[in-house]
């Protein structure tokens, strides 16, 4: 079947074969074949790395049986179709958590490992590739590998955040977290600009498991850029659970039939305003359900489809602690002077990022995650200016959200991807793994 | 799933449940309807014995219904088209659960290349081998086990094609309609002796067999099969279509006079 697919972002969007394998033997069946592939799991990547135009996209989405489960260790082995959600459902009871929890519960375990992702503990416990114990990859020749830090270590590396360009990835070990009880008691401060947001962060993000910042980009005035809510938190214990006030749900919801042109520059700036008002200067001890606390925009199912039918980009970059302020700082003035502005943006601290894997995004420093609507001639000019702040700096944008950037950027951001592309080469001679992101970026040596 | 699940107790966490309520036998388990079959039938409380060609991908199968449902999911191999091993397949089921079989749903079929079976009679052969000959087969030796325990369901999964020979079909279509004439006459054989047939006639499922050749969005979840199976299991039904608005599809499809069908494309 041939369809049209795009990521979450919804541009670009390329026509591409679609198979759907409902056993593990069928996977190699699109690789069997000539052309190229790419696994795609629920699309949840913002731009062109989740399809691929010229050859087939494999959805493993069928592909998602839990395999097995140890409770002394909490090392949990399924398929890569299993989603976040569905450890989520099933673990939550047996009193387990994902070691990393996006900000969307529809990820695949697939998607997650090949985009090495991360989440609001990431400067407590690193990213999603840290926790993975071992995986089986299939790779061009339609042998299924095994990989682990100890056995075929460079494709170990290569894979981790490697955009599933390495192989598709059939199964996973990963370690679950222990819980007393799922909920998460939440401290919000509300930053009246950058600099405190910054204060805030390295003066008590070590008392918290998760942390991260709602930053508002278009309003604020010269005072108040980049004024923000941080929101941080600690796994609830049974005690707590026992006594806290549950938060009350409090909350601006969008109707997702909404058409685009509500959102404007005048109503992006009404929202986000809003969105720093009803916040109370300061609060504490606030326990959340997990569903509200770790996926707030899940209750809004399609909210992508907000920004109409020209879509809209998510820059996310990370830069170095050193002059990282005064690139945000950069970043957040072109932000508020560029068209339509910036619907929702959040900004986070990353730990220690992982040199061994060349492709894997995170490093220490300061991550912005940034919605711009694809609209008005400017915006891609825009994004080529935050990309320059950025590489000046040292730091990279990540791949997963990306839908724009240039080969010549990413091998300034990325400096060992000469070392990924010989792996590649290795593993994948006639680049039988192919996306478009692959194809636009030159990932294909 | 709630954002205040509550954790159980550290006694009962994820192993503890109630009594079964006996073990179903599911014959050709590896596909998505089966798997949505087995899911809900372990919901409702049942152990399974999940049977079919594959080992390893009966064995994946298993393994993700036991971490789902906490469930007690046996497998045992089994090939629909070697009639001549179902005898010893059932001995062998009886001799692994005996009195608590509580049920067996027939879900392996082969929809096959339809193009292909008009020129190539032993693809055609093949498809009516597994969907009628492999079917009738086995349940005739399941069949005579629950006539004898006097209690019991036999539940197979047919097809909306087998309600009238198609053009597009008919093989497949014939195979099917083949089948559910099969379960009919064995329900008016085995109902006075209190063992319930049920058939089962599926529409558009979102599955392999229609994955790109039907709209997704004309395409029912998997996960509908497995609920009305166990509702009407539960309920003693004789004929459920999946989703329910198939009943009424067909039923027009079989109103049409053979002068006016027969000069249709559908």
């Amino acid at each position: 079947m041939r369809t049209p697919l795009s990521g979450w972002g919804r541009y670009p969007v390329g026509i591409s074969e679609v198979h759907r394998p409902e056993r593990l033997g069928e996977l190699k069946v699109p690789l069997h074949s000539s052309g190229s592939a790419i696994a795609r799991g629920l699309g949840r990547s913002y731009g062109d790395a989740s399809f691929n135009s010229s050859g087939c996209t494999v959805l493993t989405e069928r592909l998602n049986r839990f395999l097995d489960f140890d409770p002394s260790t909490g090392a949990l082995e399924c398929e890569a179709g299993v989603t976040i959600g569905e450890i989520l459902e099933h673990f939550i009871p047996r009193g387990f958590l994902p070691p990393v929890i996006p900000g969307t519960k529809f990820v695949t375990l697939g998607g997650a490992l090949a985009c090495d992702i991360h989440g609001k503990n990431h400067h407590k416990d690193g990213s999603f590739g840290r926790h993975v114990i071992d995986f089986s990859l299939l790779t061009a020749d339609g042998g299924l590998v095994h990989c682990s830090r100890d056995e075929n270590v460079e494709l170990f590396q290569a894979t981790v955040g490697g955009m599933g360009l390495t192989g598709i990835i059939t199964q996973l070990r990963l370690r679950l977290i222990p819980i007393e009880d799922p909920r998460v008691v939440a401290d919000y401060d509300r930053a009246k600009d950058l600099d405190r947001a910054l204060e805030l962060f390295h003066e008590s993000d070590e008392r918290y498991k998760y942390s991260v910042a709602w930053i508002d980009c278009v309003g604020g005035g010269t005072r108040g850029l980049g004024r923000s809510v941080l929101m941080r938190g600690n796994p609830a214990t049974g005690s707590e659970a026992a006594v806290l006030r549950p938060e009350k749900r409090r909350g601006i919801s969008v109707p997702s039939t909404a058409p685009s042109f509500l959102l404007n520059r005048g109503s992006i700036r009404a929202f986000n305003g809003l969105y720093y008002r009803k916040h109370p200067r300061q609060a504490r001890g606030v326990l959340s359900g997990y569903e509200s606390f770790f996926f707030p925009l899940d209750g809004i199912r399609d909210w992508n489809r907000l920004y109409g039918r020209n879509g809209f980009f998510q820059y996310q970059a990370v830069l170095p602690y050193d002059d990282g302020r005064d690139g945000l700082v950069k970043m957040l003035e072109l932000l508020r002077k560029s068209g339509p502005g910036v619907f929702l943006a959040v900004l986070k601290r990353f730990g220690s990022g992982n040199p061994e894997l060349p492709l894997s995004f995170p490093m220490p420093g300061y991550t912005l995650a940034a919605d711009v609507p694809r609209r008005g001639s400017g915006v891609l000019d825009l994004l080529s200016r935050l990309d320059d702040i950025v590489i000046d700096l040292g730091g990279r944008v990540y791949l997963a959200k990306d839908a724009r950037t240039s080969p010549e950027a990413v091998r300034a951001m990325y400096p060992h991807l000469e070392k990924w592309l010989e792996i590649k080469s290795r593993f994948d001679p006639a680049n039988r793994l192919s996306s478009d992101l692959a194809r636009r970026l030159e990932l294909l040596p | 799933m709630s954002g205040q699940a509550k954790l159980r107790s550290s006694s009962d966490r994820g192993t503890q449940r109630p009594p079964s309520a006996g073990t179903v036998l599911i014959l050709g388990a590896t596909s998505q309807i089966a798997r949505a079959i087995a899911l809900s039938f372990a919901n409702a409380g049942y152990d399974l014995l999940l049977a079919g060609r594959a080992p390893d991908e009966l064995e994946r199968v298993a393994a993700d219904i036991r971490i789902r449902r906490a469930a007690d999911v046996r497998t045992e191999t089994f090939d629909a088209s070697d009639t001549e091993s179902h005898q010893d397949f059932v001995a062998r089921v009886l001799a692994n659960c005996g009195h608590a079989l509580a049920g067996v749903i027939v879900v392996f079929g082969l929809l096959g290349d339809s193009e292909r079976a008009r020129s190539d009679f032993s693809h055609a052969e093949e498809i009516i081998r597994i969907n009628y000959v492999g079917a009738s087969s086995v349940l005739t030796h399941l069949a005579n086990h629950f006539e004898q325990a006097g209690r019991g369901f036999i539940v197979g999964v047919s097809s909306v094609a087998g309600d009238r020979g198609r053009a597009s079909n008919y093989i497949y279509g014939s195979a099917k309609g083949g089948l559910s004439l099969f379960l009919q006459g064995l329900r008016n054989r085995l109902h006075s002796r209190g063992v319930q047939v049920l058939t089962v006639k599926p529409g558009f499922i979102d599955t392999r067999m229609t994955f790109g050749e039907v709209p997704a969005r004309l395409a029912a979840d998997p996960e509908v099969v497995g609920k009305a199976i166990v509702k009407a299991v539960k309920k003693q039904k004789d004929v459920i279509y999946v989703p329910w608005f198939w009943r009424y599809i067909m039923w027009v499809i079989r109103l049409l006079p053979e002068f006016v069908f027969k000069r249709t494309n559908l």
